[in-house]
């Protein structure tokens, strides 16, 4: 970033790169920010989403009269009276929309907890309880929801990425390697469960569709309501100031439809409100996935065959693929070099982006099968990783923009005091506790999207940006006030960063760990002209001067590069023998993620990702009842995320990572976190215990029951 | 004036008393989320399984989703927008600003009510699940990080801000005002 | 619309009155379990009779050196009191394991004691349960069951208790006193529980509309040197998957006294009078805890998935003793 003086401001020091709190903190403490489902209206509707109780069939009627007749209750929407809704376009991410958030259009039910009627009251109590009395009468169709590795009706998919990347002579180099590790590894159906439940106010203000949303992305909203309701997107603005979580979750779902198709036929002001237990099976969440790892290498831990294949599940009426076998199209090359995805379709709610989707499940098996290399080829875990660092993208061919991941394994190593460990398992006692520490690579990608962004200079010395970001917990809004800031050679207390307002023109969402680095763009670029406008001494008139950036082309001409950021885990963990229980009890993550904006947030965002490594690897997991078709336990008592008791101490830090042919030199880091991370923690808990758990999470059950098929040291 | 399906009741908030009809099904929660405009407590679960909605009630902190709205009557109710004096925010809120101990926000305020209970718990002398040696006899323990983590564990931060969380929840300790405003009662533990 | 009336109890006798033996009523104490399962569908009671502000929130010492636990005294209050901190540790340890600090803070003993089991089938009412609906089945037998029971279950129904509190209380041979229109009564929270048979609907003993004032805790010297350990699938703020409570009293290498019990296993907390008699009398070493552990755990019956709780509470039963006995030695 460069440093300009100019007369309007005199010399400063750059604001990106020093630690910021959030510009929109003293509300968030106070209880003064106000989410989706929060904003007052007056003649306020409540609706109350109605979910099908059977996993497979059709609704052969729905008994509303008795529940019409209920105290407060104004309508019931269902397939026979619900608005038409168009289906057919692509979203702004390239996809067919999920018919999950097609709502009422038939009176099919594909999976257990889908959307059959909205029962709409005067308040919520009301609606809640006619809600739960209306009777649907479903016809029943046999249901399979058995997910597994020997489905013969699972197919390759391409979903965001090709199925399938081939080279080399998988089986001659297998044939001909001196060490060979061949292992299937599961992970289970995992939830978003943002600690905000989706929510949603719809109205209509004359032609105009207003939308108060908890959501990732306005201009993605906007779209998907106007294709979906057939209309212009200029009636439509969506605004979501504050979201309570996302992790891909947040995009369009059936709670907004369902509001809009109701403010559409009352004309009233609708707000729905998802409980916990609809997001079960509303909002999407990540299939569970086998991922089968084969991987060839000489007696010195050089890799030359790798494998990497990947099953998971998608429903019946939308293919999601979780793209596990992504990762190991960027982490490690060899001669023979094959990945590929696979999907089977059941009947259960359709799956969806979560927090690193692909690289999260895929690199615990990756880094899992890397470990046991190590292992097998009586290296360390750490050299094994140097020895086989890419130097070109082992499947595009192209260079790394920039790759430091043997940095960060350097430096993590060193901080973590790596060169002291004896790799030799079940050694390490604290007590009734074994201890262990384990390692792993992580990788995302660096992607960057179109995105429009202005600028505006006041003549009173302040400026204003906007742009329809969304600040999901990122800290973006406190971001892109840093990097107008250095742009416009301000201070940022005197920048107001505006956001969350459909109205502001397209942007990319917060997803992908894309949003800040494409916010960024646009606002950097509207900010650099405006200061040049400013440099010629305009006078700014009362209406201010107005810069409007949009970054498709600068985007279109990036050169093309292999783009990530990289990662070096490392975790200790104490696992009891006789209980099963595992703690962790230290963990480190080095990263090279770009141009750091805000170390306070950027420090946050890594530790939340790592802390969802913890908790994939010991904590979370839906279970699916065959016989129903649906979750047991659908709840955050069912459903285990961490406890502030499961996280201790752990630290996240960076290294440089430059790359000067990249403008705004930014990389997102909201998903980097939790890659490899979870390995890490499995890794770690071989070492103490010398059982591999390939299938997460590592539950106390699992635990003992590993220990009494492999005697492992005894309690 | 109660029905068989309502009553009107008086609710002490912040202070301040709201006289106002409640379904007997409502919650603490949702009377003040949307018949009181508090929307400053946060639903998380509705289940008591988040800590989202935590309030203080006579001090102690509790979860306002399971708690009928009728039979906090006669209660001090003590929600986020009442902790802070005036414009100046309450040594746990500043600390958790300060020290980023939060991302999204959504579980924010039930973090920070509940902190302060945590506080005065500490400073009663409570033992906790951690507590090495819980006889009366040992005194308090001392509020390390562990302990902090055990008492705070209600609260679920989906955002992972757990570590700056848990820093800031310590600062807040060390500054008097934090506890000051607390009196601790032998009635309250005897 | 569905009859919701709510009122206010001012005396026990009131309380009993006010509820009379309507078999929708119900008594709302803290409410954490009452107030979920209504929201869940579970319990759809047409009145509650809040007694929070009876005058059953007293700890008190009896004269023989026991405890009487008022009804309403809240997890937290119990959990902080000092002389069960000094008498009975692991009954403040287990109050202090379960739940948060939160729900503590309004759960009341009566309320913990009655609290319904937490099996994903019984809370969703969508799914079959002949808890909840008699008769109707039981999914959990071939479906998910990695936390359920493995003693005392049934055909019928294999949930477990979710209680921390009544671990501990089981061991101290507490007993559970009520009153009814017809007068006080008591039952020793062994006798509380019924065996699940073919009534898992049937969940106490209590007669119909009793109201739980207290718990008394007999004097149990015992109870001094007591633990109560839990596991669980995160580190807080989660249903035990087995946890035990056991006292132990050690004189020159022998164990002279022994409580033990067991959590998580069953319908109900339940006593280990088979391990106690094993190791009452006997050297105390882990070969005799695990001796004792055996002989109680002999009657187990895992189900497909949840045969690791034998292990488990085996290996719990001889680490918590060994410690003990270890700390009596220092």
């Amino acid at each position: 970033m460069t440093t300009a003086t100019t007369p309007r401001t005199g010399t400063r020091a750059p604001s990106v790169g020093t630690a910021r709190t959030r510009v929109e903190g003293r509300e968030k403490v106070t209880g003064a920010a106000r989410y989706a489902g929060e904003i007052p209206f007056a003649g306020l509707v409540h609706g109350w989403l109605v979910l099908s109780t059977v996993a497979h069939g059709r609704i052969r009627a729905l008994d509303t009269e008795p529940v019409l007749a209920m105290p407060g209750v104004l309508a019931v929407l269902d397939h026979r009276n619900a608005p038409r809704l168009n289906t057919d376009f692509a979203s702004l991410l390239g996809m067919r929309p999920d018919p999950t958030c097609a709502v009422f259009q038939h009176g099919r039910v594909p999976h257990r907890g889908w959307p059959v009627a909205l029962v709409l009251a005067e308040t919520s109590e009301q609606a809640r309880e006619a809600a739960e009395s209306l009777v649907v009468h479903y016809e029943e169709e046999p249901h399979d929801t058995d997910f597994g590795a020997d489905r013969p009706d699972a197919y390759r998919a391409d979903g965001i990425m090709p199925a399938v990347t081939e080279k080399g002579d998988l089986e001659a180099e297998l044939a001909a390697a001196d060490v060979v590790v061949d292992a299937e590894y599961t992970t289970p159906e995992e939830h978003h469960n943002p600690m905000e439940p989706h929510a949603a106010t719809a109205h209509w203000d004359g032609d105009r569709l207003e939308v108060f949303d908890s959501n990732q992305g306005a201009t993605w909203v906007v779209g998907d309501l106007a294709n979906l309701f057939s209309i212009d997107p200029a009636t439509v603005r969506v605004r979501s100031e504050h979201v309570g979580g996302g992790f891909g979750s947040k995009g369009v779902r059936a709670h907004q439809v369902a509001a809009v198709m109701a403010a559409s036929v009352l004309r009233r002001p609708v707000r729905v409100v998802m409980t916990r237990r609809q997001m079960f099976t509303l909002i999407g969440y990540r299939s569970p996935t086998v991922q089968r790892i084969r991987l060839g290498a000489d007696a010195d831990g050089r890799i030359r065959a790798l494998e990497h294949r990947s099953l998971s599940a998608t429903s019946t009426v939308f293919e999601f693929v979780e793209p596990s076998s992504g990762v190991a199209r960027v982490m490690y090359d060899a001669d023979a070099h094959r990945t590929e995805n696979r999907v089977v379709r059941l009947d259960v709610p359709s799956p969806t982006f979560m927090r690193a989707p692909g690289e999260a499940p895929g690199s615990f098996a990756l880094e899992s099968a890397m470990d046991e290399l190590a292992v097998a080829c009586g290296q360390d875990p750490v050299a094994l990783r140097l020895r086989n660092d890419a130097e070109r993208g082992p499947v595009s061919g192209l260079p790394f923009a920039s790759r430091r991941l043997s940095d960060c394994f350097r430096e993590g190593a060193r901080r973590f005091g790596w060169a002291d460990r004896d790799p030799r398992p079940g050694l390490r006692r604290d007590g009734r506790w074994l201890l262990g520490t384990g390692t792993a690579a992580a990788s995302f990608p660096a992607g960057v999207a179109p995105s429009t962004a202005t600028v505006t200079a006041h003549p009173d010395g302040r400026f204003t940006v906007r742009i329809a970001a969304a600040d999901i917990g990122t800290g973006a809004r406190t971001a892109l006030t840093l990097v107008a800031a250095d742009a416009l050679h301000a201070d940022p207390e005197r920048i107001h960063v505006r956001i969350g307002d459909s109205d502001f023109g397209p942007a990319m969402i917060a997803g992908g760990s894309m949003g800040t680095r494409s916010w960024s763009w646009a606002v950097q670029t509207a900010a650099q002209e405006v200061r040049e406008r400013l440099a010629l001494g305009t006078d700014i008139p009362a209406e201010g001067i107005t810069v409007r950036a949009n970054t498709a082309e600068a985007i279109g001409a990036l050169t093309p590069a292999e783009r990530h950021s990289f990662g070096a885990q490392f975790a200790e963990v104490a696992v009891d023998p006789g209980t099963g229980e595992v703690r962790v009890r230290r963990m480190l993550g080095i990263f090279a993620a770009g141009r750091i904006v805000n170390p306070l947030t950027a420090r946050n965002q890594l530790l939340g990702g790592m802390i969802w490594g913890i908790s994939m690897a010991l904590h979370e997991e839906a279970v699916r009842d065959h016989a129903s078709g649906g979750l047991v336990g659908a709840d955050l008592a069912g459903y285990h995320v961490p406890t502030h008791a499961d996280v201790p101490r752990i630290e996240a830090d960076w290294i440089d990572d430059p790359d000067p042919n990249d403008p705004v030199g930014i990389k997102g880091i909201g998903e980097i976190g939790i890659v490899g991370a979870a390995a890490a923690v499995a890794n770690a808990v071989w070492h103490a215990t010398g059982v591999r758990h390939r299938t997460l999470p590592i539950r106390p059950d699992r635990v003992l029951s590993a220990a009494a098929r492999e005697g492992a040291p005894d309690a | 004036m109660a029905t068989s399906t309502s009553s009107v009741v008086t609710l002490h908030i912040n202070g301040e008393k709201f006289t106002l009809p409640v379904d007997h099904r409502t919650t603490l929660l949702d009377a003040l989320r949307e018949r009181l405009t508090l929307t400053g407590t946060k639903k998380g679960c509705d289940q008591g399984q988040c800590g989202a909605c935590t309030v203080l009630l006579d001090g102690r902190r509790t979860v306002s989703c399971l708690q009928l709205a009728v039979a906090a009557e006669g209660r001090e109710i003590t929600t986020i927008e009442g902790v802070a004096d005036g414009d100046r925010l309450h040594p746990v809120q500043q600390a958790f600003l300060d020290l980023d101990g939060f991302q999204c926000g959504y579980c924010t305020p039930g973090q920070i009510c509940s902190a302060i209970g945590v506080l005065r718990e500490h400073a009663e002398g409570r033992p906790s699940a951690v507590t090495d040696d819980i006889r009366p006899e040992a005194g308090p323990p001392p509020l390390t990080p562990e302990e902090i983590r055990e008492r705070m564990s209600g609260n679920l931060c989906r955002c992972g801000a757990y570590v700056a969380i848990v820093d800031a929840v310590a600062k807040a300790a060390a500054d008097p005002r934090a506890t000051g405003a607390a009196t601790v009662s032998e009635e309250d533990v005897a | 619309m569905r009859e919701f009336d709510y009122q206010r109890a001012a005396d026990v006798a009131g309380a009993v009155a006010l509820l009379g033996a309507d078999p929708d009523s119900r008594y709302l104490g803290g409410g954490t379990n009452l107030v979920d399962l209504m929201k869940a569908g579970v319990e759809r009671p047409a009145r509650l009779v809040d007694i929070r502000e009876l005058p059953l929130d007293r700890v008190e010492s009896t004269p023989e050196g026991g405890l009487r636990i008022g009804a309403t005294v809240t997890n937290a209050d119990l959990a902080a009191h000092p002389e069960v901190r000094r008498r009975y540790p692991a009954l403040a340890q287990a109050l202090l394991a379960g739940a948060s600090g939160q729900l503590r803070n309004m759960a009341t003993v009566g309320g913990n004691l009655l609290q319904r089991t937490r099996c994903g089938y019984f809370t969703d009412v969508t799914r079959p349960c002949n808890k909840r609906v008699p008769g109707s089945g039981c999914p959990a037998l071939e479906g998910e069951h990695h936390n359920h029971a493995i003693l005392g279950a049934s055909e019928r129904c294999v949930a477990v208790h979710p209680s921390d509190m009544a671990v501990p209380l089981a061991a101290f041979d507490a007993v559970v006193r009520f009153e009814t229109a017809d007068g006080p009564g008591e039952l020793p929270l062994t006798e509380f529980y019924p065996p699940v048979g073919d009534t898992p609907e049937r969940e106490t003993a209590l007669p119909a509309g009793a109201l739980i004032t207290g718990v008394v805790l007999p004097p149990a010297p015992v109870a001094a040197r007591s633990r109560y350990r839990k596991v669980r699938e995160r580190a807080s703020y989660a249903f035990a998957i087995g946890s035990l409570a056991a006292a132990l009293d050690v004189r020159g290498g022998v164990v002279h006294e022994a409580r033990l019990a067991l959590g998580a296993v069953a319908s109900r907390p339940w006593r280990a009078h088979a391990a106690e008699r094993v190791l009452t009398g006997a050297p105390a070493t882990p070969e005799t805890y695990a001796a004792a552990a055996d002989a109680e755990l002999a009657a187990a019956r895992p189900l497909p998935h949840n045969g690791y709780k034998v292990d488990l509470m085996r290996n719990l039963v001889v680490a918590v003793l060994t410690e003990l006995a270890e700390e009596a030695a220092r």
